[in-house]
C-alpha cells in the first residue's frame, strides 16, 4: 500500500467488500451453529436416516449384482451403486429439508429472523450447510458397509476430502431447492405431495444406480440437466479404487457450485415474501 | 427526539388497504400502544416498522433511518417480539439468546455477561439449560422479548405480547417491558386487544380502525374525549365501532387459538 497522503477513505473503499463478505461468511456460521445444536439435542434424527442407505445396498444392491442385469462395465454393481446410494440418502435428506422453515414460519420464528441484521442469503446458506452435515452423516454409515461387502474403496485422504466436499456441495444444493419450493408452496400439505414428486425424478433420471448409456435418449438428455447426475459422478470418481470420470471433477463441481450459488441467491430473494 | 416517524404511511395489498396513510410520531423512551380490532392493520404497520414489508406509500423513519433505504440500518437498532411464537423450542433458553447475541455481532466477551443479566432480569436463570420447549407461556414470551433486546435496541416493536398468557403471567410481562424502559430508555411499540394493558402499561396510545388511526392521545385524554369518565372499553367501542369482540378471518381466529394454545 501506498501512503497516500490523502487516504482516510482509500482503505474503506477497499474494505467494504471484503467486509461485507466476512459479515456474510459470519452470520451464514451462526445460522449453521444454530441448526447443530438443535441437531446434537436430536441425535437421533440421524440415526433413522441410516436405516434407508442400509437397506438399499443389502437387498437391491445384493439381488441386482446376482443378476447382473445392469452392464456397469469393468466394475461390479455393488461397487457401482454405492456411490449412487450416498448420493440418494443425500439427496433424500436434503430434499425434504424445506418442511423445517415451514414449521418455522408456522411457529414465528423465521419473522425475527428476518427483522434481524442478517442478510437473507445467509440465513438460507447457513441452514444449507447443517443440511450438508447432515448428509456427511450418511458417509460413516455407508462406507464401512461397502467396505465390508467387498466394494474397493479409495481411501486416499484427498479422495475422502472429496467425497465429504461433494456430499456437502450436493446437500447445499438440493436443500437450498427445498427451501425454495418450500417459501414458494408455503403449506406442508402441498410441500408434502411435491416434495414426494421431486424425488423420483432426481433419483432416476440420474446416474445413481444404473449407467446413463442404458437410457433412452430422451432421459439421457433430461439427466445432464440434472445435478445429482454431477454428484454421482463426482463420488465415484472419489470414492472408488481407480475410478474414472464421465463429464472430469472440474466439470462436476463448477455445475454444482454454480447451481447451489443461483439457488442460495434466489432462495435469499424470495425469503422475505415466505412471512406476508 | 422522535425515535419513530410515519409520514401518511400506506400500504395495499391488491384492492385492500391494510394501512391508509398514517402518520404517527413517538418519542424517545415512551411505550405507545396500537389498539384495533382484528384486520385494523396494526400488524401490516409493525411489519413495514421492522421491514419485513415494504410500504406502497408514504414514508416511515425508525431510529432515524428510512425503512426502505436504510432497512438494514434499521434492523441493526431494533428489536422485534412477533405475535407468533419466535423462540426455538428444540434449544434451550441460554442457546436462543446466545444464537440472537451472535446474530447481533456482540463480541464475546460482553456476550456472556450481557446473556447472564437478561437471563436474571426476566427471571429465567434457573432455567437457562432446559429446552425451550418445557417452558411456560409467559417464559418463553420473558425470554422472546430477552432476545429481542440483547442488542440494546433504539426501539422495540412488540406484536401483542401477552396473547394467550395468563393473569399473573401478563403482569410479570408488563413488568418486565417497564423495566427495559426505565433501565435503558428503550423506546416502546406495542399492538394489543386487552384495554387494562393499554391503560396500565402505555403513555400513549392510537386507536387503529380500518387502517387508519381513528384518536390517539394518553389514555387519560382519549377517556375524557368520550363522555368524562368513559372506560378505555367506551373508548374502543366509540372509535373503532365496535367492542372488542370483533370479527378477524379463520385463519386469523385459527391462528390465535393455535398460538395461545402453544404459550398457554
Amino acid at each position: 500500500m501506498h501512503a497516500e497522503l490523502d487516504n482516510s477513505r482509500a482503505p474503506a473503499a477497499w474494505l467494504q467488500p471484503l467486509q461485507a463478505i466476512a459479515f456474510f461468511v459470519r452470520k451464514t456460521l451462526n445460522i449453521a451453529e444454530m441448526e447443530m445444536r438443535k441437531l446434537r439435542h436430536e441425535p437421533m434424527d440421524l440415526l433413522t436416516r441410516a436405516a434407508q442407505p442400509v437397506l438399499w445396498i443389502l437387498i437391491f444392491g445384493q439381488v441386482l449384482a446376482r443378476t447382473r442385469a445392469i452392464p456397469t462395465g469393468d466394475v461390479g454393481y455393488l461397487e457401482f451403486m454405492s456411490p449412487g446410494i450416498l448420493a440418494q440418502s443425500m439427496l433424500f435428506i436434503s430434499i425434504f429439508y424445506g418442511i423445517s422453515i415451514i414449521w418455522e414460519r408456522d411457529l414465528g420464528i423465521i419473522h425475527k429472523f428476518l427483522a434481524g441484521p442478517a442478510p437473507r442469503a445467509s440465513l438460507v446458506l447457513g441452514k444449507g450447510l447443517s443440511a450438508g452435515v447432515r448428509g456427511i452423516s450418511q458417509i460413516f454409515i455407508i462406507y464401512p458397509l461397502a467396505y465390508v461387502l467387498g466394494v474397493k474403496l479409495d481411501f486416499h485422504i484427498l479422495s475422502l476430502l472429496g467425497t465429504v466436499f461433494t456430499v456437502l456441495l450436493g446437500a447445499v444444493l438440493f436443500s437450498t431447492f427445498s427451501l425454495f419450493v418450500a417459501i414458494k408452496v408455503k403449506t406442508r400439505e402441498r410441500f408434502m405431495g411435491i416434495g414426494q414428486f421431486m424425488t423420483m425424478p432426481l433419483f432416476f433420471a440420474s446416474n445413481a444406480i444404473y449407467p446413463i448409456e442404458i437410457m433412452p435418449g430422451w432421459l439421457q438428455a433430461i439427466s445432464r440437466f440434472n445435478p445429482l447426475t454431477y454428484v454421482v459422478d463426482a463420488l465415484r470418481t472419489l470414492m472408488l479404487e481407480g475410478g474414472q470420470s464421465h463429464f472430469g471433477l472440474g466439470v462436476d463441481f463448477a455445475v454444482l457450485i454454480l447451481v447451489s450459488a443461483l439457488l442460495v441467491w434466489a432462495a435469499g430473494r424470495a425469503y422475505p415474501g415466505f412471512v406476508n | 427526539m422522535n425515535v419513530i416517524e410515519t409520514h401518511a404511511l400506506t400500504r395495499q395489498f391488491g384492492d385492500f388497504i391494510a394501512v391508509n396513510g398514517v402518520s404517527l410520531t413517538l418519542h424517545e423512551g415512551e411505550i405507545f400502544g396500537l389498539l384495533g380490532p382484528n384486520g385494523a392493520g396494526k400488524t401490516t404497520m409493525i411489519k413495514m416498522l421492522t421491514t419485513l414489508l415494504p410500504p406502497s406509500g408514504g414514508r416511515a423513519l425508525v431510529a432515524g433511518y428510512d425503512v426502505e433505504r436504510e432497512a438494514a440500518k434499521v434492523r441493526r437498532s431494533t428489536g422485534y417480539v412477533p405475535q407468533l411464537l419466535s423462540a426455538d423450542g428444540n434449544m434451550t433458553g441460554y442457546e436462543n439468546l446466545l444464537i440472537f447475541a451472535k446474530i447481533f455481532d456482540l463480541p464475546p466477551n460482553i456476550r456472556e455477561e450481557r446473556i447472564r443479566a437478561l437471563l436474571e432480569m426476566m427471571g429465567l436463570q434457573d432455567s437457562a439449560d432446559k429446552m425451550v420447549k418445557t417452558y411456560s407461556g409467559g417464559m418463553i414470551r420473558k425470554l422472546e422479548i430477552a432476545q429481542s433486546v440483547i442488542h440494546r435496541p433504539k426501539v422495540l416493536f412488540l406484536d401483542e405480547p401477552t396473547v394467550g398468557l395468563d393473569p399473573i403471567a401478563r403482569t410479570s410481562v408488563w413488568e418486565h417491558i417497564q423495566r427495559l424502559r426505565n433501565e435503558f430508555n428503550t423506546t416502546i411499540l406495542l399492538t394489543t386487544h386487552y384495554m387494562e394493558e393499554a391503560d396500565d402499561l402505555c403513555n400513549r396510545i392510537a386507536i387503529m380502525h380500518r387502517g387508519q388511526i381513528a384518536a390517539s392521545g394518553t389514555p387519560q385524554e382519549l377517556k375524557a374525549s368520550v363522555n368524562g369518565g368513559a372506560s378505555l372499553d367506551d373508548v374502543f367501542a366509540y372509535y373503532a365501532g365496535t367492542a372488542l369482540e370483533t370479527g378477524g378471518s379463520y385463519i386469523q381466529t385459527s391462528r390465535t387459538r393455535i398460538n395461545a394454545r402453544r404459550v398457554g
